[in-house]
């Protein structure tokens, strides 16, 4: 075993892939944590006496930023009210038990808790959306909702600011697949480390530049609980495409993550190309690109019993709500 | 050469390709050279591995996204897949490869 690179005598435990460190257990907790303090002090991340909500799902990632977030915030004093936000999508077998280390995570690091269903909040659970839609395109509707109940939850919980476990190669993946997708909107706003959703509540990602493995590592020595299971729609995900490929590369290169990070953030979009602008959801006034965002076109799908309706080109759903013009029997009135 | 007792482990989600049980004691037969982890591998696929070894192995090692703790050591200082196994060693695998 090899000494730890910073020579304070102890042997090594792990090769940082990040940096090709060796470093013992203390170090390593050290580096990691000290990383993510840098992160957050170097983007300005969060204003001094701020109330922050937690995304967490029980899952590694929003675990290991729940703990890191308390434990930084107690030893330099940021100052935050901090408290964990969680969502119900309604997934048998998997979000019903995740939702059970949330629970633990509440416990154990004494934090406030927050859960918002999708049941409350569309009327519909994932199970009974796959059941409608089948097993195609599962993850538009999750995604597109969960982000609107997080935004949602921040508001009822009246925080300043809404924190995701968003790791590295989370983002390094997101990068790859707009590319891959042609989506230049996306492309544009998904290495940002604050995004804002136009109502006022941004969403950091303090874990941007961590390592996926580090994290692992991270909550395996620190022993924290999390959950562990991929969730049951997600094997027919495009995300997977990129991920296959990040990891084939990471395998290479290790460096390869953080570098497309930064081919992501340096991005400029040619001027000429078609941007959208935000605007609001004309029909339940949340932040949309549309004239109806995608979480009422999804639902107004649902309900109507055309699943198709909201994925794809939103030209074709301009015609389709042309053609309806339905007002009065839209079934999507969430304020 | 005699057989080697060993504790081989399975985490964050990894479990699920074999029985869904976290820790499996392992008796590995004696054989001429000495085992190596390359050799547990092939061990594991014939002997443990219930279903989907694409989501365990890829080519001669670990899939990309697994990680290897020898003795709560990263195998990366240990020579990954030619390290070779003691008696009494423990074996962890963790799966990354799943939400956060």
């Amino acid at each position: 075993m090899p000494p730890c690179s910073t020579k304070c005598g102890k042997n090594a435990i792990l090769k940082r892939p990040k940096t090709g460190d060796v470093l013992c257990k203390e170090c390593f907790f050290e580096a990691f944590e000290n990383e993510i303090h840098f992160t957050i002090t170097r983007a300005k991340l969060f204003k001094p006496n701020s109330k922050v909500a937690i995304a967490a799902s029980g899952g590694k990632d929003s675990t290991v930023l729940a703990y890191v977030l308390k434990l930084l915030n107690q030893k330099y004093d940021y100052k935050l009210d901090l408290t964990l936000l969680s969502i119900d999508e309604g997934i048998t077998g998997y979000r019903d038990d995740s939702l059970e280390t949330v629970k633990q995570n509440r416990d154990d690091y004494e934090m406030p808790l927050k859960i918002m269903s999708y049941k409350d909040l569309y009327g519909w659970t994932m199970d009974e959306i796959v059941a409608e839609i089948g097993r195609k395109n599962n993850c538009t509707f999750c995604g597109v909702f969960r982000r609107q109940a997080l935004d949602r939850g921040a508001v009822l919980l009246k925080v300043d600011y809404l924190a995701t476990g968003h790791n590295a190669d989370d983002i390094a993946e997101t990068v790859l697949m707009n590319i891959l997708r042609g989506d230049l909107a996306r492309l544009s706003r998904c290495s940002a480390i604050i995004t804002d959703s136009g109502d006022g509540i941004p969403r950091v990602k303090p874990l941007k530049y961590t390592y996926e493995k580090e994290i692992v590592m991270y909550a395996y020595f620190r022993k924290l609980v999390y959950f562990s299971t991929e969730c049951v729609f997600a094997p027919n995900a495009y995300r997977g495409h990129a991920r296959v490929l990040l990891k084939d590369l990471e395998k290479i290169d290790p460096s390869v993550i953080m570098n497309i990070i930064q081919s992501g953030e340096s991005l400029k979009i040619n001027e000429s190309a078609n941007m959208p602008t935000l605007r609001k959801c004309t029909r339940c006034g949340y932040v949309s690109s549309q004239e109806v965002c995608k979480a009422c076109v999804l639902l107004e799908g649902l309900n109507k019993g055309l699943p198709k309706l909201g994925i794809g080109k939103s030209s074709k759903v301009k015609k389709f709500i042309q053609e309806k013009n339905c007002k009065t029997d839209c079934l999507c009135n969430n304020k | 050469m005699s057989n080697i007792h060993i504790t081989v482990e399975f985490g964050g989600g990894a479990e699920l390709l074999f029985d869904n049980k976290k820790a499996h004691p392992v008796t590995l037969p004696a054989k001429e050279k000495h085992w190596i982890i390359k050799d547990l591998l092939t061990w594991i696929k014939d002997n443990l591995l219930k279903e989907r070894p694409e989501l365990f192995l890829q080519d001669e090692s670990v899939r990309p996204g697994i990680l290897v703790l020898i003795n709560d050591t990263d195998w990366e200082l240990m020579d990954t897949v030619n390290y070779v196994i003691q008696e009494n060693d423990r074996i962890l695998f963790i799966s990354t490869l799943h939400g956060g």
